[in-house]
Formats: structure tokens, C-alpha cells, sequence
């Protein structure tokens, strides 16, 4: 497999304060990876560098092997990178069709008069999620959704900006009961598509089965990287905690 | 681990939802979130129904005209409230823009300038201080019942500056008579109510201003994200509603014949019971065109009803006030509902 994104030697500090050192790791194409690590081991920062919040202060992003450099969300979007954050930012008192076209509706034009093209957002939208198989009618209200309905929804809305890589934000903590299920279904439908995936947790349990490799950052640091078919738990929650040293990732 | 998955997938199935005729429907009705509270309605036909019954004068087409003539001035501000308050915002200065708005034209008027041109001015006016409204809670995200309250006496305070504190009588006859001229038996500004609360209910469910004001009520941060321009979108919402709360001051000098600088004071009260009776949520996201003028129907009927069985008028602000509580009230129980599932 080829590397879709490349992190290397990427630092970054706010102030006196070092939020990531020298982080180096990448994703394949059609990859699933886990980031994991306590809250504060830099794995926000690390996102947001990802999605084109921040800039890093060192080091570079290789896009197809390409260097690339996000000033805003904006260009993280148009390179192919979406972000779905751990709130999901749907908007709850709309349908899924509003969602799912929010910021890019439809229109008709009636001279100087400007109307929704309702109809024609509700049918795509059923379009939609029959492909992905997503048994949700159009006109549900995103509010009465259960959480892991919210986030397949989240999700579909992403693919409409044909992403090659999705950054999911603690994706468990919209899900309640059966929630490995549901990631493992919308991940592997993603991958099935092309689509990489990057996981964000603090909980490794939550994600262990989901991804392909997971990464493990702590003081702003990779500190290891673990396949989760291979390795035991334990082996994991030592890394994060800084018990053993691990070894560096070899994929630089 | 993946062999034995039976949950959702997103491999196409047969059991994925095709847009039935119901969804059509909906997409073509334009069914909005939080419809029209069925308890409301059945309120204000029980009103309706008791009142008729109590008083011989109620069910007349006088005494109703004369609720819709008397409702007319409030309801014309609560339509652009009731936008703002979908947003997720407030208004608290459409009783001193209609005051600011009555007295501009009167004064222009009375300087011998041309109707149009002093009710240009006026609405003009009623749009600065709704672009004033936006950008102080847009931009400088300031929270709106603060903005809102500072520019409801920086306005209030320019009407009375305007004329030294003094009414100004109008002694323009097509301002004034329009006040009391009727189209069919129906008064002029009952017409301008009806077809406000129609422009607004038709362009709510159907336009791009109308989804976002919900979209930015139910989260400004999901429109953000989305790519919506959160803040330039705020400053229409507030426009509209300062636009609005300027005809109703044109409309309040036309029914009694002369402005007056402490004209609508208090009136945000009767305004925003309106608005929330009708099903709009307070925290923003929820509500229908609709629904306020029910509520505004129900405040109209509850006002003339308790005028016609004898009520003194110093209690009918205790009656509006606790209307207010409880609609207040219902809307967080609903909401708190609405979070557990």
C-alpha cells in the first residue's frame, strides 16, 4: 500500500509550552489508524494540524508524497481531508436533507426569487443514504436520531466532499451501547470506499478492534505503535503510561 | 471479529428508505421543527367558544376586526422577532424602534417632506439599529439581551431628543386615515398584518435566509463548520426585525394620529409572549411563523375578553405576565423532555 499522509518530524509549541516533538507517522490509503494517548499527550494539537487549525511550527505534511501546507480548514477540505469533530456538529432541530446539504444547499431560481429545492434535497439525500446503506429517511428529525444513527449521518455528510482521509474525534463518545459494532461497520464501509481513516480516543479499548494499527502519542510524543491483532492489551496501556519505552515507529 | 457483525453497515441493503409519498410531502409542505402546539390551538378555540357564550359583543366581525387592529402593531414586530429569536437571538429594541420610526416621520412629514421619503427613513432607521443589533451580538459577541437592552435606550433616548420630549401630531390625512380606512370591511393595517405573517410563513420553510435562521439557532457552530456565514447571516435576521419593528411604529402613528416618543414602551413584553406562546424556543432553532400568530391571536382574544367581561386593565398585565411564565415554562419542560430521549 501506498502512504497517503506523511507526518514528519512535525513540532509544535505554544509558547514555552511543547505540544508535539518531532511526530512522525503515517496513513495509508484505505488505512484505519488509531491515535491514542491520556488527554494533554498532543493528540488535539496533532488533529488540528491535520485539519488546518494550526500550523505546525517544525516540520512538514506530505500529501501523496507531495509537501503541502493548510493555512485554514478551507485547504485541509479541498486536499481531500475532513474533519468530524466528537459533537458531530449537526445541527439537532433540522432533518438529515439539511444536514447532510447544510452550507451547499440547493436552489431554484424564479428570476430575483431564490427557493429551496426541497424535493430535490430530500431524494438525494435518500439516494445517498440507500448507497451507504443507511436505512434513515430524509425528513428525521437529526435530534430524535439515536447516536450512532447521528454519526452515520456525520459521516455521509462528510463523504459529500469526497474525502480521502476522515479524521473522527473521539468517535465512541456519541455512542452508547453496541457502539464498537457501529464504528466497525461505518470504518470498514470507508475503507471499502478508498477512504483512510484516522481515530482519535483515549480509549483503546473502544477503537482496538476498529483499526489497523494505532499509534500511541504521550507528552507530545509517538512513543509506539501497536497491531492490535497482534499484540495484548497490556502491551498498549504500558505505552501510554510511559512504563515501558516502546519502540519509535519504523514507517518514517 | 468482523465475521460475526450484524449491526448497521454501510454496504448497501435492500431495507434502505426510498422518499415515500409521506416524505414528498413533507419536503413540499415544508414541515418545520416545532410545529404548532395543538394545546395552543385548542386554547384559543376554547377562548372562543367560552367567550361567545359570556359575552353577546365577542363574536362579532366588529369586535374581531377590532382584535386584529389592535393586535396589528405588536404582531407586525413579533414576525421579525420571531426570525431573530429562531436564530438564536433576542430582540429587545422594536419598542423603541417603532417609537424612533413614528417620530422620524412625523418630523419629516412635518417639514413637508413627501410620505415616501419620511417612511424610506424611518424603515432605513429600523434597519441601522437591526444592523447595530447584529454586529454588536455577531461580531462583538455580545450576549443579545444586553446588546438588545443598551440599544433599546440608546433609541429610546434619541426619540425623545428627536422633539425635546413632545408628541408631534400628524396632520397628514393619507398617513392618518390609513389607520382607520378599511379594503372590503377590512382594515388597512389588518392587511398589512396578515400579509407580513404570509410573506414571513412562506418564506421561512422555503428560503435559504429561513434555514439558516434555524440552522444558527439549533448550532452556529455547525453552520460554521458547514460553511455558513454565521455572522453576515445574524445581521439579516436583526435587520428584518429592526425593519419590521419600524413599519409597526408607521403603523402605530397612523391608528392614533400623532407620534410619540414613549410610544411602545413595554411592548417587547407583548411581542415576545407572542412569539414564545407560539412554540418558538427560546434557546433558539425551533418555531413557526405560524405558531406566533396563534399566539398572537390568543394574547388578542385574552386582552378583548378580558375587556369585555369587566377585567380592570391594571390586571390584564398580571394575566399577560403569567401567560408569559407559563409558555416560558412549558417550553423548558418540553425541552428537558427532549433531551432525555
Amino acid at each position: 500500500m501506498t502512504a497517503l499522509l506523511t507526518i514528519e518530524e512535525v513540532s509544535k509549541s505554544f509558547g514555552p509550552v511543547v505540544a508535539l516533538r518531532d511526530v512522525t507517522m503515517s496513513i495509508d490509503e484505505a488505512e484505519a489508524v488509531g491515535l491514542i494517548g491520556d488527554n494533554g499527550a498532543g493528540k488535539s494539537t496533532l488533529v488540528k494540524i491535520l485539519s488546518g487549525v494550526y500550523a505546525p511550527s517544525s516540520g512538514r505534511l506530505r500529501l501523496d508524497g507531495r509537501t503541502v501546507e493548510f493555512h485554514s480548514p478551507l485547504d485541509a477540505r479541498r486536499s481531500g481531508i475532513e474533519m468530524i469533530y466528537q459533537d458531530l456538529a449537526l445541527c439537532n432541530d433540522l432533518d438529515v436533507s439539511a444536514n447532510i446539504f447544510l452550507g451547499r444547499e440547493r436552489r431554484h431560481r424564479y428570476g430575483f426569487l431564490s427557493l429551496l429545492d426541497r424535493v430535490g434535497m430530500a431524494t438525494e439525500t435518500a439516494r445517498i443514504l440507500d448507497e451507504l446503506g443507511i436505512a434513515i429517511a430524509p425528513d428525521r428529525e437529526v435530534g430524535s436520531l439515536s447516536g450512532g444513527e447521528r454519526q452515520m449521518i456525520a459521516v455521509a455528510r462528510a463523504l459529500q466532499f469526497q474525502p480521502r482521509l476522515l479524521l473522527m474525534d473521539e468517535p465512541t463518545a456519541a455512542l452508547s451501547a453496541e457502539k464498537i459494532r457501529v464504528l466497525l461497520g461505518l470504518v470498514d464501509g470507508l475503507k471499502s470506499r478508498g477512504v483512510s481513516v484516522l481515530l482519535i480516543s483515549h480509549r483503546f479499548t473502544d477503537i482496538l478492534h476498529v483499526c489497523d494499527r494505532i499509534v500511541v502519542v504521550r507528552q507530545g510524543a509517538v512513543v509506539g505503535e501497536i497491531q492490535p491483532h497482534a499484540q495484548p492489551p497490556e502491551h498498549t496501556m504500558a505505552l501510554m503510561h510511559g512504563l515501558m519505552t516502546g519502540d519509535r515507529p519504523t514507517s518514517a | 471479529m468482523s465475521q460475526d457483525y450484524t449491526g448497521p453497515t454501510m454496504v448497501p441493503t435492500p431495507a434502505a428508505v426510498a422518499p415515500g409519498p409521506r416524505a414528498r410531502l413533507i419536503a413540499v409542505m415544508g414541515r418545520r421543527p416545532g410545529g404548532v402546539n395543538p394545546g395552543l390551538l385548542a386554547a384559543l378555540v376554547v377562548l372562543f367558544i367560552g367567550l361567545s357564550i359570556f359575552s353577546p359583543y365577542f363574536f362579532a366581525p366588529t369586535n374581531l376586526l377590532n382584535i386584529g387592529r389592535a393586535m396589528a402593531i405588536v404582531g407586525i414586530a413579533s414576525v421579525g422577532e420571531t426570525i431573530v429569536i429562531i436564530s438564536g437571538g433576542f430582540d429587545l429594541s422594536v419598542g423603541s424602534v417603532m417609537a424612533a420610526s413614528g417620530m422620524i416621520s412625523a418630523y419629516l412629514v412635518g417639514a413637508g417632506m413627501p410620505l415616501p421619503v419620511a417612511f424610506s427613513t424611518s424603515i432605513l432607521v429600523g434597519i441601522g439599529v437591526g444592523l447595530l443589533n447584529g454586529a454588536i451580538v455577531g461580531y462583538a459577541r455580545i450576549n443579545p439581551l444586553i446588546a438588545t437592552l443598551a440599544t433599546l435606550s440608546i433609541v429610546r433616548g434619541l426619540s425623545y431628543v428627536l422633539s425635546g420630549g413632545q408628541e408631534i401630531v400628524v396632520d397628514n390625512e393619507t398617513w392618518v386615515n390609513f389607520g382607520t380606512d378599511t379594503f372590503l370591511s377590512i382594515p388597512y393595517i389588518v392587511i398589512v398584518l396578515l400579509a407580513t405573517f404570509l410573506v414571513a410563513g412562506l418564506a421561512m420553510p422555503r428560503t435559504l435566509f429561513g434555514r439558516y435562521a434555524y440552522a444558527i439557532g439549533s448550532s452556529a457552530r455547525a453552520a460554521r463548520l458547514a460553511g455558513v456565514a454565521v455572522n453576515r447571516w445574524r445581521l439579516a435576521f436583526y435587520v428584518v426585525c429592526g425593519g419590521l419593528a419600524a413599519l409597526a411604529g408607521l403603523v402605530a402613528v397612523a391608528r392614533i394620529g400623532y407620534a410619540q416618543p414613549s410610544a411602545g414602551a413595554g411592548i417587547e413584553l407583548d411581542v415576545i409572549t407572542a412569539v414564545i406562546l407560539g412554540g418558538t424556543s427560546l434557546s433558539g432553532g425551533r418555531g413557526t411563523i405560524l405558531g406566533t400568530l396563534i399566539g398572537l391571536a390568543l394574547i388578542g382574544v385574552i386582552n378583548n375578553g378580558l375587556t369585555l367581561v369587566g377585567v380592570p386593565a391594571y390586571w390584564q398585565l398580571v394575566v399577560k405576565g403569567s401567560i408569559l411564565l407559563a409558555a416560558v415554562l412549558y417550553d423548558e419542560l418540553r425541552r428537558s423532555r427532549h433531551d432525555e430521549t
